[in-house]
């Protein structure tokens, strides 16, 4: 019973990056921008978290630089796409290539050195020895606090005006203009959000789950999270249930290996798994029944039909 | 009475934009991402101008250009690839695991595969097309047939192509005389192209680069075919509407912009290294740079030999700041997205014109 609680605990454990940059992107899409750069600010929210804790001793401070840092690259994204009402998939993957060399400039003296400040792992008194969903209490603060933000975030989209505003600003952006929503604020906050959380999801990655600095060690995390992003519908709370799923799949890739399975092909499964995933769904009968975005990556102007 | 003349400027949407404008916006979208690269070294501690004389006064050398040319290769022809899918309306971002596949089955037929000698090359370069072909297939028959999203699916299968080529030279394919380095034996001189003396130009390749660009150029604008790919770009309805069959002119477009993925992979396992090594020494994202070729050629498959060949030049500046300075390889992505990024920007106010009087 203890092996199966102590593997849940590593499942959710990997899992969190995935969820932070997932939640984020929901929000984007939600208000009908696509942002493809998420691997991007991953990784350069990954730098300057570990860049800054570095310096400055202090965890606050380099997850909430990692924040801005991802506020910031996201901030291109929304002139590009929302003000100037270009290409998103190109501008995205365009942001996507500036995060990964800004990230590899930042960290380019930091390969090998170690943090002395990082997360640590908080069991919460009596309920993290329950078995099974003991799990889910022994956990570090920023992993307790997506299972806070999962909720919040489902909350403000479907109980809230401001949820049905971002909604409808992405399904149906002429209707929303006519009642007097704010299309481009609405979608430079969304996008904004988004960039926070990427920034916060690398953030994750080299302050806590394995505090050190790799070159790319993102390594496709942010183009999973926007699969995840599709596979969840669009729904917070489904996000956090198929990023344990994914995790669930890096905890297998280390638990294979010494079964004599080879590294680079079990390096594949996330991958396969994601695509499988994907082909499963088949995303339009979902898309029917639950409602993506219906703008989703359709730049809105007034003048223009 | 005099009427005394009032400036009045007016800003008014711009109907078309000619070919001269397009190319000036290009060449001010390039100056744009050299300003903004070297804003980020300035931030990063590095003298940007010191940063760009070294590029430029070592690249025009002859050395240098010999480099471009070897560089150029692999990214014009998965540039022309990308193309074709980018004009049919599928975002192919899998040149990269589509070159790598190529590579793999041009090392299968130039290691493995018993043949009478003097087809050696040719079959190795033929296998290695089908293979980046159908690295391409699997993502689009997902897209038509369980409506998967082909950017996603893409750029997984890139990820799934490197696996398997470091899987291939640590595993199985590693060489018995390589001294535990991930490389596999080197091919036999019959699996290699000829290249221009003193340099590592694998001139058939070139010549076949140059060509495909030709041909795509008139598959695209002068026959039945390319224009029904252009219509399939409108999407399926449009398609529908129109009689032009939707699926099969997809698949037509993407075995193409994999084949040609594909064979680029052959060049540089054929032409370059003459070994298959890890993913990430026989590619350094040319598949990615190619999706900056395609945009910044305009989608057109002439246009992408001059904005390859400034690609080719980036990565080669890459090599020797990365040498000099000591910057990681991955700085160069900082150019490539901002080059994009200021296309589009550029782009966007050009679809305006300012008068004046």
């Amino acid at each position: 019973m203890e092996y199966i609680t102590e593997f849940i605990s590593m499942m959710i454990n990997a899992s969190t990056s995935i969820l932070l940059a997932a939640l984020g992107e929901i929000y984007a899409e939600r208000s009908g921008v696509l942002n493809l750069g998420v691997e991007g600010m991953m990784a350069v929210g990954a730098a300057v978290a570990f860049y800054t804790t570095l310096s400055t001793g202090s965890l606050i401070i380099g997850l909430l630089s990692a924040c801005i840092s991802g506020i910031l690259l996201s901030l291109i994204h929304g002139f590009v796409s929302i003000t100037m009402r270009s290409n998103q998939v190109i501008s995205g993957l365009a942001l996507s290539m500036v995060g990964l060399g800004i990230s590899s400039l930042i960290g380019r003296n930091l390969v090998g050195t170690p943090l002395r400040s990082s997360l640590r792992t908080i069991n919460i008194a009596m309920l993290s020895d329950i078995p099974i969903i003991g799990a889910f209490f022994r956990q570090n603060a920023l992993t307790f606090f997506s299972y806070i933000l999962t909720a919040i975030l489902w909350y403000i989209l479907f109980k809230t005006k401001i949820g049905i505003a971002i909604r409808m600003v992405g399904d149906n952006p002429r209707s929303a203009d006519s009642l007097g929503i704010n299309i481009h604020l609405v979608r430079y906050g969304c996008t904004l959000l988004g960039g926070a959380l990427a920034g916060l999801a690398g953030a994750y990655l080299s302050v806590a789950y394995t505090p050190t600095w790799i070159e790319g060690m993102t390594a496709g995390q942010g183009w999973i999270a926007l699969a995840l992003t599709v596979f969840s519908a669009w729904n917070p709370s489904y996000a956090l249930i198929g990023s344990y799923l994914f995790g669930g799949i890096r905890i297998l890739q280390f638990r294979l290996q010494p079964l004599g399975f080879s590294p680079p092909l079990l390096s594949t499964l996330p991958y396969i798994f994601t695509i499988v995933a994907l082909a499963l769904l088949n995303i339009e009968r979902i898309r029917r029944r639950i409602g993506a975005p219906r703008s989703l990556g359709k730049p809105y102007h007034r003048e223009e039909i | 009475m005099k009427i005394k003349w009032v400036p009045c400027i007016k800003v008014e949407r711009r109907e078309e934009q000619s070919l001269l404008v397009r190319i000036v916006f290009r060449i001010l979208a390039v100056i744009l991402s050299f300003l903004f690269s070297a804003v980020i070294f300035a931030v990063s501690g590095i003298d940007p101008w010191y940063a760009y004389m070294l590029i430029f006064t070592r690249s025009f050398t002859y050395t240098g250009l010999t480099e471009i040319a070897t560089k150029l290769i692999p990214i014009l022809i998965c540039t022309v690839g990308l193309t074709v899918a980018f004009k049919t309306g599928i975002w192919n971002i899998g040149a990269e695991g589509q070159l790598l596949l190529g590579a793999v089955g041009a090392t299968w037929i130039a290691l493995f595969v018993n043949i009478y000698e003097p087809l050696r090359l040719p079959v190795a370069l033929m296998v290695g097309m089908v293979f980046g072909a159908l690295w391409a297939l699997i993502p689009i028959l997902l897209k038509i047939k369980l409506n998967v999203n082909e950017i996603v699916s893409t750029l997984m299968m890139n990820y799934i192509a490197s696996g398997i080529v470091d899987y291939l030279v640590y595993g199985p394919w590693r060489g018995a005389r390589e001294w535990g380095f991930p490389y596999t034996d080197k091919f036999p001189a019959t699996a290699c192209f000829p290249i221009i003396p003193g340099t590592r130009i694998h001139w058939p390749t070139l010549l076949l680069g140059i060509l495909s660009s030709i041909t795509v150029y008139i598959l695209l604008s002068k026959t039945t075919l390319g224009f029904e790919m252009r219509v399939c770009s409108q999407g399926k309805k449009v398609a529908d509407y129109l009689g032009v069959p939707y699926s099969s002119r997809l698949i037509i477009a993407m075995v193409i912009s994999g084949g040609l993925a594909g064979l680029a992979g052959v060049g540089e396992v054929c032409g370059v290294h003459r070994r298959l090594r890890y993913a990430s020494s026989i590619s350094s994202g040319y598949g990615y740079t190619a999706i900056i070729g395609a945009w910044l050629g305009g989608l057109n498959p002439i246009g992408s030999i001059p904005s390859t060949f400034l690609l080719a030049f980036l990565l080669t500046g890459r090599d020797i700041i990365q040498v000099s300075l000591g910057l990681p390889f991955a700085t160069s992505n900082i150019f490539n997205g901002s080059i994009l990024l200021s296309i589009l920007i550029v782009e966007a106010l050009g679809r305006y014109r300012v008068k004046v009087g």
